[in-house]
């Protein structure tokens, strides 16, 4: 088989598949995205599923700010229920520090027009009960982030991108990639090659070996993370809560889980998703302590999926130089389901109407090749 | 109707509904409709919903991609987990 497409966009999670809708929704003729697995069967599948506002450096802020307005109303255009829920976020600070660094956070966030605030402990508590009291210093409150379902978000752009013409081939695997003048050689493990003149570049934690295809350099380093769900329960608290100095997150699923996890400092860098006993001990410690009273909870089922990082913890976005048309949106550094509705849009127009994006220039690759003066994002769990 | 995930309260409708959408494997149907994602994690269900799958798409139910096995084997309480990391490492230093 050898076919041609206006764009091809290796990668079937959120992120590949948002960009195909969008391209398709912009005017875009013959899309095509190639998936090893299944849909969201990578990092989106298996992601914690909230959305934030509340970051620690402008680009990520103003790119979360405009995910979530396109979030409020993406289940009418796409026609589909995605469990999409504005619970809120609370983060909570622990120390002196923290309390510090939020206060800078939160006046940039209400600079650039976010409705967050800070709140103290008690106030807190009744935001989310069940709270260690006496481990909270403050809290940071935005009541318009929240959580919604990863598997249904990725379903629900494909079914409309394949309503536009979209084409998703699944379980294919690209081995290889050739670029001949203005065309790109797309080969798949199957022994079928697909030609376009516009690459796109969402391989999420693989990233850094489909630039390696065209001999460009993608600093994105997979780490496991693992992360687990306990038995359904009455519903307890509607945001996500984080805690980034105990290091966990934790959400109620709309169908009464919930789901919790955790960074873990001493992993190395690889794309093994196994299961390990350490964190369920390490997971179980932690939730305990700032959640004393829910010790009885009990888990159903634990597993993992990879953060792509980058050096400063920024997703790399837009076109690179050795390579024209070969356009990058990866390293989201376990926030690509948060940022995939205003990325996948932004890159489109970017593409399709020459539209020039500030954001996405701040964050071009090139930034990752002199780490002299890195801004890193210190919001991350 | 016919119930097929008995945890979760998953129709059979609902499990052609996402093949439908494109579905070729148990674990698709288990991320989009939550068929075996209870507390059962699947051991009853997942027979059927591969006799479903296999039904539909007129495939073989041995080339059906088999599902993935996560832990715990059964639902266990963090006070559980807690306790028995207590009982080990009180057994780590005895040792010593």
């Amino acid at each position: 088989m050898n076919t041609a497409f206006d764009a091809v966009i290796i990668g079937g999670g959120i992120l590949g598949i948002a960009t195909a809708y969008e391209l398709a929704r912009a005017g875009m003729k013959k899309v095509c995205v190639l998936e090893r697995h299944y849909l969201a069967s990578g990092s989106t599948g298996r992601c914690g599923g909230g959305f934030r506002q509340q970051w620690s450096t402008e680009a990520n802020t103003l790119l979360a700010m405009d995910s979530v307005k396109r979030l409020e109303g993406l289940e009418e255009e796409l026609g589909y229920h995605t469990e999409f829920f504005q619970g809120g976020y609370l983060i909570l600070a622990h120390t002196p520090e923290e309390e510090q660094q939020f206060a800078k956070n939160v006046e940039m966030q209400r600079r650039l027009g976010l409705d967050v605030n800070i709140v103290d402990a008690d106030e807190a508590l009744k935001i989310v009960p069940f709270l260690n009291k006496e481990m909270i210093r403050k809290a940071t409150w935005c009541p318009k982030d929240g959580h919604i379902n990863p598997f249904l978000l990725t379903q629900g752009y494909a079914n409309a991108a394949r309503r536009l013409g979209v084409q998703i081939h699944l379980w294919t695997n690209v081995v290889g990639i050739m670029k001949k003048s203005d065309t790109f050689f797309v080969m798949t493990e199957a022994g079928n090659t697909y030609q376009t003149p516009l690459l796109f570049n969402c391989a999420g934690g693989f990233s850094r070996s489909i630039g390696a295809m065209l001999n460009v350099e993608i600093p994105v380093d997979p780490y496991r993370h693992e992360i687990l769900v306990t038995e359904p329960v009455e519903r307890l608290w509607n945001p996500m809560v984080i805690s980034f100095s105990v290091g966990l997150y934790a959400r109620q699923e709309m169908s009464g889980g919930v789901v919790m996890g955790m960074g873990d400092p001493n992993e190395p860098v690889g794309t093994f998703v196994g299961s390990s006993m350490h964190f369920m001990y390490e997971m179980a410690q932690r939730f305990t302590r700032l959640f004393p009273k829910l010790d009885k909870l009990r888990i159903v089922r634990q597993w993992a999926g990879l953060y792509e990082m980058t050096a400063d913890a920024q997703p790399i976005l837009g076109p690179v130089d050795e390579v024209d048309n070969f356009i990058q949106a990866s390293g989201f550094s376990g926030h690509g389901l948060m940022l995939a509705p205003a990325v996948s849009q932004i890159l489109a127009d970017m593409v399709i109407n020459k539209k020039k994006s500030e954001v996405v220039d701040s964050l071009n690759v090139k930034r990752l090749y002199n780490l002299k003066n890195v801004n890193k994002e210190k919001s991350v769990v | 109707m016919k119930i097929i995930c008995r945890c979760q309260d998953v129709s059979e409708d609902e499990i052609i509904a996402a093949i439908r959408q494109g579905a070729t494997t148990i674990d698709e149907i288990r991320r989009l409709v939550r068929a075996g994602m209870g507390s059962c994690q699947g051991r009853t269900c997942r027979r059927l919903v591969a006799q479903i799958i296999s039904r539909e798409l007129k495939t073989p139910p041995a080339e059906i991609y088999p599902p993935t096995f996560r832990p715990p084997n059964r639902p266990v309480s963090f006070e559980l987990i807690m306790a028995e990391r207590e009982r080990q490492e009180t057994e780590d230093g005895d040792k010593k």
